[in-house]
């Protein structure tokens, strides 16, 4: 169905080729998950089955690309509607009507599709994706989950044989992604559809692929999921568990795993993970007191009290539009609540008292609490990334250099001629984040930290924000990414329904929780191990490791 | 009537006709009462027949707009304006500029009925900003946009996407500043302005981009085969039109030109306009998903614009024969304006889409968080 032959592609601005000498077949009906680092060329790849690159990137496109017969070279994106469906990342941002039916139909006014067939088209799509109910609202006012399956739907009405999808799931909440993977396996195996998607969150996805394609340096190969696992660096955690166990075939999803898993479950069944804890008297940097927060005559936040202390790090879950965000919002004093209080406890020569973030001056606040957003890029306004810190060391009142070497420390790979909008989006948060860090807040906020970041970035962040705690830094980060979660937070705070849900302990908190729970949770409940690296210690300090 | 009609959208195209009649039907008269009245009549349809999405709540906006240029228009005239009448209020202090400004003043005498001259003038303004605020607000333009025809489609597109930018812009202003508070900046005035101009821009340019490969790549601007000669064609007529209507508006409105060159040029630059429309429309794949039906219903809403501009421009016409129609129509400055009989009647007739129209679809909005899975509690 999809055929790349030889295909060297080069963008007109930079001199190396992204795509170096890629040849593959992806068969028709065919389930395909592109896995790659940040930066790879992903994109760029999807791009090219389409024909967007090289068409409307500009740059220079050698060998050929073959979707059912036509070469993109001598068909333009336009003339490729009708069999290439072209899901980009952020779904809102490629709506082109306003309301749910209209942009259902969109795609087939262009291409001219008869009266009758358009409304039957658009009703099965409403029935396929469970959009039915939707069909009248306004495309701005879905959540992230809709906002994708319209966004699915839309490229679908145009019965095109190939789907492809950038990152469908790195903006949602497990639920919302459960959902669109669920209407996704639904085309492959009810309509036969081609599916290629990128994603960086393998474990939500990699049980429902039938091939892996590993894009790496510019090259492409393609193997079975099993065999792509076994030896690759970048694999979710229930891979990294089935290789620590070594279970053989590897196991690809939990249901697999778990079946595995008996031998595992009964080697750790005295032993208790080791938890990083959190000393008791560790003083409290931030309280929150029955905060209550609405847009117009929506509430979003209600009776909510929190106290955030030193040395932890705290996840915020829910589903979108919970409220995590405006929670930080109110923390940094951009939200105004309407009852209730937020006090920030500074610490000034010795004598402690307490203040409203938003009663603060922006260059006191800035030494209090920072907060690294949802899109790092809203922080930048310098030409590259020197003066990007040489901005950040004068905001913060730091010697000279101090952010840049932070920097150097975190991602030694960005050069300072770089502008910072075309780093890649962990090397725009990273960098957001030292922008941050150089005022040393004592409270750190961080909002889905974890979007479209690969494994290594991951891991790096992790090592980051667990020094920061250690060195007496509350985290507090609003995230979807349960693996991030499990890794990382001392505490969980669930919010739903503007309430707050659960409280507690990491451990207590999201083993057991459907959604939440992390896949090695899943896999050896009722024992509450979080993370592979927690069952590796465990295995080691008993010497079972060698059993296995 | 209203219980027995099927919720649909009404033709975009007629309430767009509708609120241009009342808008021109505003032009013709300065007297508040009428205009209160058109005002009044906007505000009671949109009440009754706005749709529960994003643009139906604009006429709020629109609302504050015609407030707005009421007071710059009343300050404008306390400052600058030149007085008339004698009833003074306040004498400010004024600069007497040189004679060859004359018409031009700063401060001075402020008069009652210079202040109530210029609030009849803003009014009239606000009342057809406001008027055209009701038509976006009961009809998007994305959905104006359908109805377009095919070879305008293009053209159409750019003016939608771009207006729907200016809102997606103040949002990211907005968002952008309050990042600029987290960096501990504290700039104000200009300068702040200028640094929050480049990350808003950058945004708002990314965000074009994807749309356009968006665009792109759902089918925009496919052409069945259309020979190059076709095309020249189209074109050809397009610009003849435009140069003909041209030339034809300029013999209409200066009494130097030869007579020939007005009307009937302005009519050969419509055809030709109208043949390019017609071939050009042919030649486009494009299909429309459920065009929305021209019925009764439409019938009677732009009947009712057009029944109030009607007369409106009666009552103006009428003036010579009837000289209490134009204190009807500008009611003079030193006495309370009368509200007269045909005002009431165009009021009454204005009010008809609010109950000749279908109501929009409506939204479910109550079902966006009941239907997704509720989160677990430990």
């Amino acid at each position: 169905m999809i055929h790349f032959d030889q295909v060297t592609f080069t963008y007109p601005t930079t001199p190396a080729p992204v795509l170096r000498d890629i040849s593959a077949h992806i068969a028709e009906g065919e389930l395909a998950l592109l896995v790659g680092a940040t930066g790879s060329g992903k994109t760029t790849l999807l791009r090219a089955i389409n024909g967007l690159v090289p068409h409307f990137s500009g740059g220079h496109l050698a060998g050929s690309v073959t979707i059912d017969g036509r070469r993109t070279q001598d068909y333009p994106p336009r003339e490729l509607a009708d069999l290439v469906g072209f899901v980009p990342q952020d779904p809102m941002s490629g709506f082109v009507t306003d309301l749910v039916e209209d942009e259902l139909a969109y795609a087939m006014e262009s291409l001219g599709v008869d009266q009758q067939t358009m409304r039957r088209r658009v009703e099965e799509t409403l029935d396929l994706l469970g959009l039915s109910d939707l069909r009248n609202r306004a495309l701005r006012t879905l959540s992230g989950g809709q906002q994708q399956r319209v966004a699915i739907g839309a490229v679908l009405t145009a019965h095109p044989k190939v789907l492809v999808l950038d990152e469908p799931t790195s903006a949602l909440d497990p639920g919302a992604a459960e959902e669109v993977l669920a209407a996704l396996h639904r085309l492959v195996h009810d309509l036969g559809v081609t599916v290629v998607l990128a994603e960086h969150r393998l474990e939500r996805v990699v049980q429902y692929a039938d091939s892996i394609l590993l894009l790496k340096d510019g090259q492409l190969s393609i193997a079975s999921p099993s065999t792509a696992m076994a030896d690759s660096p970048i694999a979710p955690p229930v891979i990294h568990l089935g290789r620590l166990a070594g279970w053989s075939p590897l196991p690809i999803s939990i249901r697999d795993a778990r079946r595995c898993a008996g031998p595992l479950r009964s080697a750790l069944i005295d032993q208790r993970p080791r938890l990083h804890a959190v000393p008791e008297s560790s003083p409290a940097i931030a309280t929150v007191t029955d905060l209550d927060v609405g847009y117009g005559r929506t509430p979003v936040l209600s009776d909510i009290s929190l106290q955030f202390n030193a040395g932890e790090i705290i996840a915020l879950m829910g589903r979108n539009g919970a409220g995590k965000s405006t929670l930080l919002r109110s923390l940094i004093g951009l939200q105004t609540p309407e009852r209730g209080t937020v006090r920030l406890d500074l610490a000034v020569e010795g004598a402690s008292h307490s203040a409203d973030p938003s009663q603060l001056n922006s260059r006191e606040l800035l030494h209090q609490v920072g907060l690294v957003p949802q899109e790092p890029s809203d922080l930048f306004d310098a030409q590259d990334v020197a003066h990007e810190c040489r901005n950040s060391d004068r905001d913060a009142g730091c010697a000279p250099g101090t952010t840049r070497a932070l920097l150097a420390l975190m991602a030694p790979s960005i050069i300072d001629s770089t502008h910072p909008r075309d780093l890649s989006d962990g090397q725009q948060m990273l960098l957001a984040l030292c922008i941050i860090v150089a005022a040393k807040p004592p409270l750190l906020l961080l909002d889905e930290p974890t979007r479209g970041l690969d494994y290594p970035t991951k891991a790096k962040l992790v090592d980051i924000l667990r020094g920061l705690a250690e060195t007496g830094h509350c985290v507090v980060m609003a995230t979807h990414d349960v693996e991030l979660v499990a890794e990382l937070a001392t505490r969980v705070v669930i919010l739903g329904d503007t309430e707050v849900v659960a409280d507690g302990s990491t451990v207590d908190v999201v083993t057991g929780s459907p959604m939440f729970a992390p896949q090695v949770a899943k896999i050896l409940a009722p024992q509450p191990w979080l993370t592979v690296g927690q069952v590796h210690d465990a295995l080691a300090r008993s010497h079972k490791l060698e059993d296995l | 009537m209203t219980s027995r009609m099927r919720p649909r959208w009404l033709h975009p195209m007629a309430w767009w006709a509708w609120a241009l009649c009342l808008a021109a039907a505003a032009t013709r008269v300065t007297n508040p009462l009428l205009l209160l009245l058109l005002i009044a009549a906007a505000a009671i349809v949109v009440g009754a027949r706005k749709p529960d999405a994003p643009w139906g709540k604009s006429f709020e906006f629109f609302l504050i707009l015609g407030g707005l240029i009421i007071g710059i228009r009343v300050v404008f005239q306390v400052i600058f304006g030149a007085s008339t009448g004698n009833t003074v209020l306040i004498t400010l202090p004024g600069i007497s500029l040189p004679t060859w400004m004359s018409g031009l003043r700063l401060g001075g005498p402020i008069t009652l009925e210079s202040l109530l001259g210029a609030f009849y003038d803003g009014l009239r303004l606000a009342t057809i900003a406001i008027v055209i605020g009701a038509a976006n607000s009961l009809a998007s333009p994305g959905k104006l946009l359908k109805a377009m025809p095919a070879a305008l489609y293009e053209l159409g597109v750019s003016v939608v996407v771009a207006l729907s930018f200016i809102p997606q812009l103040i949002t990211d202003f907005v968002r952008i500043r309050d990042m600029r508070r987290l960096r501990g900046r504290n700039d104000r005035g200009i300068r702040g302005y200028v640094s929050l101009a480049i990350p808003v821009l950058a945004g708002a340019l990314d965000r074009s981009i994807n749309l356009a490969a968006s665009m792109d790549s759902r089918g925009y601007g496919r052409v069945s085969n259309q020979s190059a000669s076709s095309r020249r064609l189209v074109v050809g007529l397009l610009m003849a039109s435009i140069v003909l209507v041209m030339v034809g508006l300029y013999g209409l409105f200066t009494t130097a030109a030869h007579p020939v060159l007005g009307l009937p040029v302005v009519i050969m630059g419509l055809v030709a306009g109208g043949a390019s429309l017609w071939r050009g429309s042919r030649e486009r794949v494009r299909t429309v998903y459920r065009p929305d039906p021209w019925l009764l219903p439409e019938y009677l809403v732009i009947g009712s614009g057009l029944a109030v501009l009607g007369i409106f421009l009666w009552a103006e016409f009428r003036v010579g024969a009837n000289i209490n129609l134009w204190e009807q129509l500008h009611p003079s400055l030193d006495a309370w304006p009368t509200l007269p009989l045909w005002g009431i009647a165009a009021f009454l007739i204005a009010l008809t889409p609010a109950m000749a129209s279908p109501r929009p679809p409506s939204n479910s909005s109550s079902t966006r968080n009941t239907n997704e899975v509720e989160a677990v509690s430990a």
